[in-house]
Parts: C-alpha cells; sequence; structure tokens
C-alpha cells in the first residue's frame, strides 16, 4: 500500500479555506491523545487548555497581549515567505527593536513628553528594519542563504541583549538584577480599555494586518511580491528586482517584529530583561502558516496561538504538566497546517498493491 | 502486414488509454511493431504521443488496455520493467544527469554492477562502431544537445534493446545530424531491430519508416505506409482539416527602411557553469523586416535573448539599440517603455506565472507600459480595466479556456502561447523579440501565431524570431542567421538560404564564411 | 605538550556532534533533500539519550535509543516533505520548532539529574603511550565513530553504485525518475540517515560532551552542523574540517571565559596582554563568536556564486511528485 498524490487541475477553493480549522481539529486530537498518554483526563485537559483561559474578561485581554506581537511578527514574515525569503530570524529583530526602542527610557529615564512614545516606537521599527537589513544585504551581495544567516543572527541578539542588561544599561538601584530601570508613564504603551491589560499593541497589529492585505491584494507592490515569489523567472520578466524584493521584504518584516519588540518592552514587561520572549518570533511562522500568508488569516491564527501560550501556562497551574506543552502544540500545529495544505493542489489516493495477476510473469520476473 | 496478425509483432498494443483529470491524453490506442521495422507514431503536439510511449516505457500506468510483448500479455509498472523487456527509450527532453559523467550516466540505467571504467570502454567501442563518437569522462552539463543525445541512444543501445524508442530525436539536431542518425537508425533496422519513432516531422517519416499511425487527440485516426502518401496527406491525417498555410506578402522598400533593433559587438560572459558566451553579436532588423535566428538549441539563444530583453544589462551601452536609442544599461522595463516587446522561450514560468490568473499575467509585462491604465493612484491595480483588457485579446487571440479567467497553468500549450504572444502585439510593439514562437504548439495556433508576426512586420515593426524549427523560419523570414556556440552568422536573405547552408552553420561552419558555402552551392548547380 | 593534547582533546569532543549531524545532512542534500530540522533531531536524541542512559543505566542504550529517536523524527519529515509533498523549509523548521518543545516536555523530570557518561577508550599499553596516546587511542567510542563515518560517507557517495545512484538523485529527480529509479524510496533512506546521524550527535552532548539534560543543550548545533555542509560544498572531507575549525571555535571562546587571568601574572607582556584584552571583553561577545563565525564563513563560501551553483546538488529542496 503506498500514499499517491495525484495533482488538482486547479486549486481547491474548498481546502483553501478549510485546511487551517482541518489543522486545528487534528492538533486538538493528536493533545487528546498525548494527555491521555501522560495520564491526565484529556476532555478535563482540552478543556482547562482550551477554553477555560476565555471564559473571564481579563483572561481576553490577556490573548491580546499574546497574540498581538504574533500578528505583528507574522504578517511581516507573510510577505517575506509570499515572496519566497526565508526570514526566520525575526525573533532577533523582535530583540533588537525593543533595545533600539529602549534607548529613550533608559539613558533618559526621567524624559517625560508626549513624542517619547512614538519616538520609541519608531526608533524600534528602524533598529528591528536595520537587524534584517544584515541578512538581506548578505543575500543579495554575496548570495548568502539567509535562512542560516538571520537564524545565527538571533542567538547573537539575545546575547547582546543578555550584555546590555547585565551590563552598561543595568538598574544601578535594581538589587544587582540583570534588569534596566522600570520605564515612566510617558514611554509605557497605554491601556485600551479600563476592563484589562491588553494595550495599543494589538490596535497596532491590527492596523498593520488590514495595510498589509491592502497591499498584497489591491496594490502593484503586493503583485510583485506574488509574482516574484511563485515565479522568480517570470518576475524578473516583469522587470522586478529580486535583489531589492530581499531588501523590501527583510526590512518590512524586521520593522514590523521591532514594533512587536518595543511594543512588548514598552507594553507588557515595562522594562528591558535578558528574557523579553517567549518564543514569539518563532511562533509567529507558525502564524503565518495558519494563517495561509494572507494578512487577515494571520489575525485569527495569531488569536489561536496565543491561546497555546495561555493554555500551557492554564494547564500547568491546574493539570501540573509542563508549560512546554504549548510548544509542542504549536509545533504539531504547524505540522497539521503544511499537511492539509497539500490537499489544496492534491487529491490523496491510498493505491494497495497490484494482485500479481496470471499472464505477468514477465513483468513480474523484471520486477525482481 | 495487418495489424490483426498479432504473433508476428514484436509489441502489440490493444485499447490502450490513459486520462489526466477530465482529458483522455490516449483513448483506446492500437497499435502493432514488427520485428525489424522502422514504424512512425504521428501526430500533432497535444495529440498523445508521448503519454502512450511513456505507458509502453512504464513512466507512466494505463487506465486500461493491454500491451503484448512477443505475443504475451505484460504489464509494465516501471520502466525497470520495460528494460528488462528489451525496451529501450531515447527521451525527447533528455533523462540526463548534468553534474555526472557520461559514463556515470550510462552506468545508472545498466543494471550489471560493472566498475564505470568498464562501462566507459564499452560505451566507447560501441559508440564509435555507430559511427557516434562520445567521450565518456565529460561531464554531461558542459556538453551540446547533439552530444547529449548520443549518450542517451549509446546508453539504450547498451542495454541491448529489441525496440528502441525515439521522442523527437531530430528535434535538437542540424540536418546534416539528423542525416548521420538516420544512417544509424537504418543500420539498427538492418541488424533486426525495431524501432518506433516519434515525430511531426513529415519529410522524415517519408523517408525513413515502414509504416506509420496518426494520432489526433489521443485516438488513432489511421495506419499507412508513408512512402505511399504525400507530406500534405500526412498533415491532413494529423490535423484532421485541411492546414492553414502562412502567407507572407512581399515586403516594400525594406531596404530602406531604418533599423529599428541594432545588436553591435554585442559580448557576455558565462553567467552559470554551464551556460554559453556570446562572442561578438552584430545584427540588425529593419522596420517591415522579418528575421529570424537558426541553431540547434543550447547555442546561445538563451543567453542571447536575456541580453537583448534587458533581463540582463550590459556593459557596453551601444551593444544593444532600439529604435536608435543605445539601451544596454537599461532593464527590461526601460526597453518595453521605448516600444520594445518580448516573448520567452519558456512560456510557464518565464513568460508567464503559472498559478496566476491570465488577467494577472496580463499585468505581468504592462504593468509599466500601460501604467495609467492599469495601475492607479498610489499603486493600487486597476482590476476591471485590466480585466476587459485580457478578455480583449483572449477574443483577438482565440484562446481556448475552460473559465472566464483561468490560471496560466490550465491552459493549453498552444492557447497559453497564443494569449502571450497576443499580449504582447495588443500594444502594437516597434520591436518584437519571440523566442521559439510556436514550440509545442499545435498547428493551428502555430499559423495564427506566425500570422500575426507576419503583419506585425508589414505594418511597420522590426520583428525578430529566434527559433529551433527551421521550416518556421524558412516560412516567416524575410532573412535567416544562424547562431553556434554564442557566436551569430550575417543574415543570408531567405531568397539565398536554403536548408543545407542553414544546416552547415548551425552545425558549426565558420559563420564568416556562409558566403563560400553559397559559391560553392552555386558552382555546383553550374 | 600536555596542556595542547588536552585542548585538542576537548576540540575533537567540541568538534564531534557537528561533524556526525553534518554527515547526516550532507547525504540527505545529496539526495537533493533539504532538512532544516537538525536542530530538532538532535535535540530529541539528547534527550531520549540521556533518558534511556539514566533509566537503563547503560550509556550504549542510551546511544542507542537516541538514533531511534532521530530516526523517528526525520521519518515524520519524510513523510510530510516525501510522501505529502509539503514545502521542506517550512516542515524542517516545524520539524526543530517541535522537537525544541517536546524534548522540553520530555525532559522536565530530568533537568538536574546525574547522567551516565560514555566511557572512553583505554587500550592498555597505548592509552598511556605519552603524548598522542590519549588522543590516538583514548577518546571516547563516538568520536572513532564519527571519523569512521567520514570515510564510509565518503566512500559510500564517490564509489559505490548506491552513492552514484543518490547523486544522481539530487541532481534530477526528474531524470532519475525517468529512468526507473525509485526517487522517493531513496530519499526516505537518505533522510532516515540524516536522522540517525542527528540522534547519534545528540546522544554525543548528552552522554560524552556534558552527561546531563539541559533544556535547549544543542544551543544551535544543529544549524551550525547546516551551515556546515554549504561550507564544505557537499564534501566529506571539508565537512570533517569545517567541523574542527568550529569546534575549536566553541572550545577557544569557553576556554578563554574561563582563564584566570592571575595565572598568567608571571608571564612574559606578550602573552599577558592579549589575554588580558580577550578577557576583558564581555563573555557574551565571546559566546556569540560560533555564530558570527558561521556567518562569516558562509559568506565567504558563497560569495563565489558560480562555484556555489556548480556544487549545490541541482534538486535541493525541490519538491518532487511523480506523475503516474
Amino acid at each position: 500500500m503506498r500514499i499517491e498524490l495525484v495533482k488538482r487541475p486547479q486549486r481547491s477553493a474548498l481546502f483553501s479555506m478549510l485546511s487551517p480549522f482541518i489543522a486545528f481539529v487534528l492538533t486538538v486530537i493528536a493533545g487528546a491523545i498525548m494527555f491521555a498518554l501522560l495520564g491526565v483526563n484529556p476532555a478535563k485537559a482540552l478543556y482547562a487548555y482550551f477554553i477555560s483561559p476565555l471564559t473571564e474578561v481579563w483572561q481576553l485581554h490577556e490573548l491580546a497581549i499574546k497574540a498581538a506581537p504574533l500578528i505583528l511578527i507574522a504578517v511581516g514574515l507573510s510577505v517575506c515567505f509570499r515572496a519566497n525569503i526565508w526570514n526566520i530570524g525575526a525573533e532577533g529583530q523582535f530583540t533588537i527593536g525593543a533595545v533600539t526602542g529602549s534607548i529613550l527610557p533608559v539613558l533618559y529615564p526621567d524624559l517625560s513628553a508626549a513624542y517619547v512614545l512614538p519616538l520609541m516606537l519608531l526608533m524600534g521599527m528602524i533598529g528591528g528594519a536595520a537587524y534584517a537589513t544584515i541578512p538581506a544585504f548578505l543575500k543579495a551581495r554575496f548570495n548568502t542563504n539567509e535562512i542560516l544567516t538571520s537564524l545565527m543572527l538571533v542567538y547573537v541578539s539575545q546575547l547582546f541583549l543578555d550584555w546590555m542588561v547585565r551590563g552598561p544599561w543595568r538598574d544601578p538601584q535594581g538589587f544587582n538584577f540583570p534588569q534596566t530601570v522600570l520605564f515612566n508613564e510617558s514611554a509605557r504603551l497605554p491601556e485600551m480599555l479600563s476592563s484589562g491589560r491588553a494595550n495599543l499593541g494589538f490596535a497596532f497589529s491590527i492596523v498593520a494586518a488590514v495595510l498589509v492585505w491592502l497591499m498584497m491584494s489591491r496594490m502593484l507592490k503586493g503583485f510583485e511580491v506574488r509574482v516574484l515569489g511563485s515565479s522568480p523567472r517570470a518576475g524578473r520578466f516583469a522587470g522586478f528586482s529580486i535583489n531589492r524584493m530581499v531588501f523590501f521584504a527583510f526590512m518590512l518584516s524586521g520593522a514590523l517584529a521591532g514594533l512587536a519588540g518595543i511594543s512588548e518592552v514598552s507594553g507588557a514587561i515595562g522594562r528591558l530583561q535578558p528574557t523579553i520572549s517567549p518564543g514569539y518570533g518563532f511562533a509567529a511562522i507558525i502564524v503565518a502558516f495558519l494563517g495561509r500568508l494572507n494578512p487577515l488569516g494571520i489575525i485569527a491564527a495569531g488569536l489561536v496561538l496565543g491561546l497555546t501560550y495561555l493554555g500551557g501556562e492554564a494547564a500547568q497551574a491546574t493539570l501540573g504538566v509542563s508549560d512546554k506543552l504549548a510548544r509542542v502544540f504549536q509545533g504539531m500545529l504547524l505540522f497539521f497546517v503544511l499537511g492539509c495544505d497539500t490537499l489544496i493542489h492534491y487529491r490523496i489516493r491510498i493505491v494497495g498493491r497490484p494482485a500479481p495477476a496470471a499472464d505477468t510473469l514477465v513483468a513480474q520476473e523484471g520486477a525482481h | 502486414m495487418s495489424l490483426h496478425e498479432g504473433a508476428a509483432n514484436l509489441l502489440e498494443v490493444r485499447g490502450l488509454t490513459k486520462i489526466f483529470g477530465s482529458l483522455k491524453a490516449c483513448d483506446s490506442i492500437d497499435l502493432g511493431i514488427a520485428k525489424g521495422e522502422i514504424h512512425a507514431l504521428l501526430g500533432e503536439n497535444g495529440a498523445g504521443k508521448s503519454t502512450l510511449v511513456k505507458m509502453l516505457f512504464g513512466s507512466l500506468e494505463p487506465h486500461s488496455g493491454e500491451i503484448l510483448w512477443n505475443g504475451q500479455s505484460v504489464r509494465i509498472t516501471n520502466p525497470g520493467v520495460a528494460k528488462k523487456l528489451g525496451i529501450g527509450m531515447v527521451f525527447q527532453h533528455f533523462s540526463l544527469f548534468e553534474a555526472l559523467t557520461a559514463a556515470e550516466n550510462i552506468a545508472l540505467s545498466l543494471d550489471d554492477g560493472a566498475p564505470i571504467s568498464t562501462i566507459a570502454a564499452k560505451a566507447r567501442a560501441l559508440s564509435y562502431s555507430y559511427g557516434l563518437p562520445l567521450d565518456p569522462e565529460a561531464l554531461v552539463g558542459d556538453l551540446s544537445v547533439g552530444e547529449r543525445q548520443r549518450i542517451e541512444i549509446i546508453r539504450c543501445l547498451l542495454q541491448t534493446p529489441d525496440l528502441i524508442i525515439l521522442d523527437e530525436p531530430t528535434s535538437v539536431l542540424t540536418p546534416q545530424e539528423a542525416d548521420k542518425l538516420f544512417e544509424t537508425l537504418e543500420r539498427l533496422r538492418s541488424e533486426g531491430k525495431s524501432i518506433l519513432y516519434i515525430s511531426h516531422r513529415l519529410e522524415e517519416v517519408k523517408r525513413m519508416c515502414d509504416r506509420a499511425t496518426v494520432l489526433r487527440h489521443g485516438k488513432v485516426v489511421g495506419h499507412c505506409n508513408p512512402r505511399e502518401e504525400t507530406a500534405s496527406s500526412l498533415a491532413r491525417m494529423m490535423v484532421g482539416s485541411e492546414v492553414r498555410t502562412v502567407e507572407r506578402p512581399p515586403a516594400e522598400g525594406m531596404n530602406k527602411a531604418e533599423s529599428l533593433l541594432e545588436i553591435v559587438n554585442l559580448n557576455r560572459r558565462p553567467a552559470t557553469p554551464f551556460s554559453i558566451p556570446l562572442k561578438n553579436i552584430n545584427l540588425s532588423v529593419r522596420a517591415g523586416e522579418v528575421v529570424g535566428i537558426a541553431g540547434v538549441a543550447g547555442n546561445g539563444q538563451g543567453e542571447f535573448f536575456e541580453a537583448v530583453s534587458g533581463e540582463v544589462l550590459q556593459q557596453d551601452k551601444a551593444s544593444v539599440r532600439i529604435r536608435g536609442k543605445q539601451v544596454g544599461g537599461l532593464d527590461i522595463t526601460g526597453r518595453r517603455l521605448l516600444g520594445a516587446a518580448f516573448v520567452p522561450e519558456e512560456r510557464l514560468g518565464h513568460g508567464a506565472a503559472p498559478r496566476m490568473k491570465l488577467s494577472e499575467n496580463l499585468l505581468l509585462s504592462r504593468h509599466a507600459t500601460d501604467g495609467k491604465a492599469f495601475v492607479g493612484t498610489a499603486g493600487m491595480i486597476e482590476g476591471k480595466a485590466i480585466y476587459s483588457a485580457a478578455q480583449r485579446i483572449i477574443e483577438v487571440m482565440d484562446v481556448r479556456k475552460s473559465a472566464p479567467d483561468p490560471e496560466a497553468a490550465s491552459l493549453s500549450g498552444g492557447n497559453l502561447q497564443k494569449f502571450i504572444v497576443g499580449r504582447e502585439l495588443d500594444r502594437k510593439p516597434s520591436v518584437m523579440i519571440v523566442n521559439q514562437p510556436t514550440w509545442g504548439v499545435d498547428a493551428g495556433a502555430a499559423a495564427h501565431i506566425r500570422q500575426a508576426l507576419i503583419e506585425l512586420a508589414r505594418n511597420g515593426s522590426a520583428v525578430l524570431v529566434i527559433s529551433q524549427d527551421l521550416d518556421e523560419l524558412f516560412e516567416i523570414s524575410d532573412a535567416i542567421a544562424v547562431m553556434h556556440d554564442g557566436e551569430l552568422s550575417q543574415k543570408l536573405p531567405i531568397a539565398e538560404a536554403t536548408y543545407e547552408k542553414i544546416g552547415l552553420l548551425m552545425g558549426g561552419a565558420e559563420p564568416g564564411h556562409a558566403a563560400t558555402a553559397h559559391a560553392t552551392e552555386t558552382a555546383e548547380v553550374a | 605538550m600536555d596542556i595542547w593534547i588536552s585542548i585538542l582533546l576537548t576540540i575533537a569532543t567540541a568538534a564531534t556532534p557537528l561533524l556526525i549531524a553534518a554527515m547526516g545532512e550532507l547525504v540527505a542534500e545529496r539526495a537533493g533533500v533539504l532538512n532544516l530540522g537538525v536542530e530538532g533531531m538532535m535535540i530529541m536524541g539528547a534527550v531520549a539519550g540521556f533518558g534511556a542512559g539514566y533509566l537503563t543505566g547503560s550509556p550504549w542504550l542510551g546511544v542507542i535509543a537516541a538514533i531511534i529517536v532521530g530516526v523517528l523524527f526525520s521519518l515524520l519529515f519524510a513523510f510530510m516533505t516525501l510522501t505529502l509533498a509539503t514545502n521542506q523549509v517550512a516542515t524542517g523548521l516545524s520539524l526543530t520548532i517541535l522537537g525544541l518543545g517536546l524534548s522540553g516536555m520530555l525532559g522536565t523530570s530530568f533537568v538536574g539529574l546525574p547522567g551516565v557518561r560514555l566511557p572512553n577508550l583505554d587500550i592498555p599499553g597505548l592509552t598511556s603511550l605519552p603524548g598522542v596516546g590519549r588522543l590516538l587511542f583514548g577518546q571516547d567510542p563516538i568520536f572513532y565513530l564519527s571519523i569512521a563515518l567520514v570515510i564510509a560517507v565518503a566512500w559510500f557517495l564517490f564509489r559505490s553504485r548506491t552513492g552514484l545512484t543518490m547523486r544522481a538523485i539530487g541532481d534530477s529527480h526528474t531524470s532519475a525518475h525517468a529512468l526507473g529509479i525509485q526517487v522517493i524510496r531513496y530519499r526516505y533512506l537518505a533522510v532516515m540517515f540524516g536522522g540517525a546521524c542527528a540522534g547519534l550527535a545528540g546522544a554525543h552532548l548528552s552522554l560524552v560532551y556534558t552527561p546531563q539534560w539541559v533544556e535547549n543543550m544543542s544551543a544551535g548545533r544543529g544549524w551550525i552542523a547546516l551551515a556546515l555542509v554549504v561550507f564544505a560544498s557537499w564534501r566529506p572531507w571539508r565537512v570533517l574540517a569545517g567541523a574542527y575549525i568550529f569546534g575549536a571555535i566553541w572550545i577557544g571562546q569557553l576556554h578563554v571565559q574561563a582563564i584566570d587571568l592571575s595565572s598568567f601574572a608571571n608571564s612574559s607582556w606578550l602573552i599577558y596582554q592579549p589575554i588580558a584584552l580577550i578577557k576583558s571583553l564581555p563573555s557574551q561577545f565571546l559566546s556569540s563568536l560560533p555564530y558570527l563565525a558561521t556567518i562569516l564563513v558562509l559568506v565567504l563560501i558563497s560569495r563565489n556564486k558560480r562555484l556555489t551553483m556548480m556544487n549545490t546538488p541541482a534538486s535541493l529542496a525541490q519538491p518532487f511528485v511523480p506523475e503516474r
């Protein structure tokens, strides 16, 4: 028995829509099996994981806080991936954006003015974009594989942040804790509603998603991204430049990741510390694919991934299972999404071994 | 010999059917091949020839039908089985590995596990005995198309097959190389081998083949003895109706017309390990003129197209001139804005993005030239204007499709090519450069495209056609130049060009000596 | 003399997991499959190796468990990319994400436990030879395995018929398919070999290098192994060289961080000053050296576009769906 793929004449609109949902259901099923293997009642565990974090208003705010950076980063990555450019280093651009965005509140902790926050956000975006320019430049100029360079820069950025908060930027009054001063009020991202902690970061993510959606579906630039990504030679024939696209995609996604970084620091955390991200930059890769590289789909996908983080924390608290479970769920989700995407372009046929007939003697011999 | 003498046939095919999605690529095909005959399989592009032979070689699985080998029913489940039976194949799109040597390529299809050096020695000996010399140590990527075909043939012969299938073998050869191949095939026939010869070239089928089976739209439409037919009666069987001929009205006063496209001392270094450098190319195309560039595949045509279209820029700005302007430093968009239009060889993935709609593919080459109509303020795409322009082209070029605005990949080769050519003609370009205008296109669409190119020229544009199909070039060109190993010969006015002369140039006779070849021939005639 | 021997020994220990993982990936890539999940397979190998070793007390069972888990994990990748023809880059990434998460979860209870260590070779009379004795005859078994692996892979790829077939598939899967070569079957084998190697490399980390379980203990080595394959232009012996260069960088920065400057107080100015200078650099900078070095070598090697194109398996990372 073997599995065969049969190409569809046209891509299936049905599976194009359904595949993320099928993937989610499969993930939940796989999760149930995993819980059972861990000796936890699957129904209870799934409730604790996926439902209980949504039952109260403050929890929805937490979800928005988790989803905001995921959506912001994933929207940028979707442009990269559509252009067939593999920026795997969003976690690093997030980190550097957080550092450059924090220059003002750390060096001038008493500065209190309306321009402080916008300036911080801008500097965060510039920092993220600049850091993303490194792999872009290496790819465009030296043809260096961007997957590996952008990933290596993640490790470098994290070490850089570690050095900053333990060294030059450490809070002198911080009892030797590796962290900067707490940002003052004018350097904090305001909360959106009085009912909870969710801050403007979520609004940024929605605005970014809508703008990028507009670009990708209605503008010549988006067309350029799609052509260069799906058939680069046709893109060159159209007069589009692959090298320029490398810079554009990297800088756009770097800027959005940087914005996510400074929003996280000035919003949910309030200061710089050695660890500012539970792997948002990598989880955003999953969000981008789960959202089928469509910015509007990414909003929904970001909420789902945000839920896996909250569910992981909740499950750890109520069931005593490891919070690493969230990473497992995320990994499985991406696997299932990629698998289901196959259904968009192919039908799957399961072929049994053909029964040998009497008159196929010669062919049988040949097969041995 | 009739079809019903099944036992006498080496290979017998009964009711073989293959379905792709909703398309019946082969519809209950019957075919018999006798021992020691050269059997032609004739048909247009898309008639189902390649699908049929892939089933015979085990690359594709038939939906229904039966294959008999020496009178016994067999199931050819993969090429290994076919090889064991004694069926060998020379592919149209070679199945060679560029990064490996000729000997390694040959070793991969022999199952005897002999050391490479032994195989190399055998291959060398066999190749010389058939007059198809090859160097077993050479890297395939470095070889010309003709040399690659030799490897394919030697590889096939080393398996000592009883039946050899050749899929369009002469499409990559010069006329002289083709003659050489025919000698080899006749020798094989005299050794008792059977040959299934696939072609759409009628003259060579008439010349060599003992019997012919004609396919149309996946069905067998007739068996015949090609020697008793005329080229036009065979063509009628293939196409199913009278073949439309292309008319080429005489060009008036062309010698005085200005040159719209000029190539002056164009040089280009190889961009990839296996690409051809361009050496000192000179050419001019006048308004009203169709100039053809002949040449065997892989002699620099692709590199030349990239350089002239501006997909690759030139150091020397004066080496390409469009309407008198030096454009070597302009990219493809800049050259288009000067009134040039381009049609590349590869349809899917170069001339069109396969997974995009036709309207989006219209935008592909015209987003800049029709900037105002198709792209609005702030870079927003004007979907409606593009859609209606696409529909206009579809109508003018008679593009057959299954949906109002289908994906490029869902169209047949001929229909997509009509759209791509139409997309450029719609702009009324003053310079048009086309690489392989009708490659893999059915006869009706090919005639339509060729006629459109001639009309464009006669209305005052300069048209440059790069093609490997000599018949096509003789049909539409006012003058023909030949490209060989990155060099271009002087152009010969069509009145002076013959297949023989062009063939010699394609095979690498000194480009400068085209005139000499001409002189010798005239002398012989005299 | 002794200090150099011991530095060489630690370099070998640091280089071995890189070498093994890169060797496996090299075979997969030669067959045309880009598996970015090396890091994930490696960390799964590390946790499985530690767990099995700890629970059974036998480091050898740990090694076997690591290899099995590596193969199983690679099968997941193979099924997705070869049978379902998913994007190799994205699937490899998800394998890494899943591996890092799953190993973290499975390893929660192992944190802080004392592990077992694979004993070093000890041949009476030879190991105790002065100088080269320990270097040649006193290392861990996986070290010898890694060297044997290089020889075996080099022989396999360039001398054996099956290796020729693998390279042919990596060059053009369509041609291979047309000739009747079972492209997908060979690729499954190549990917599984890569998985076994990554698992073994992980076992080396948790059973030899630092015999304990630490979350994310692979620390990007899987990615560096991927870079090594590019750096080596897909040639086994160059992978060996590259792995030892990286091993040296990895060890070098650790040594410098650990050096006690006062012990050099009496040394000459020429030795003391450079060491003092390096010591004055932040430790984070030293820690980032292996990653920066990776970027540097990738730039150096890929700068020559022609050469890269010449060496890269032509069908690398291209999806393949046979037409039937």
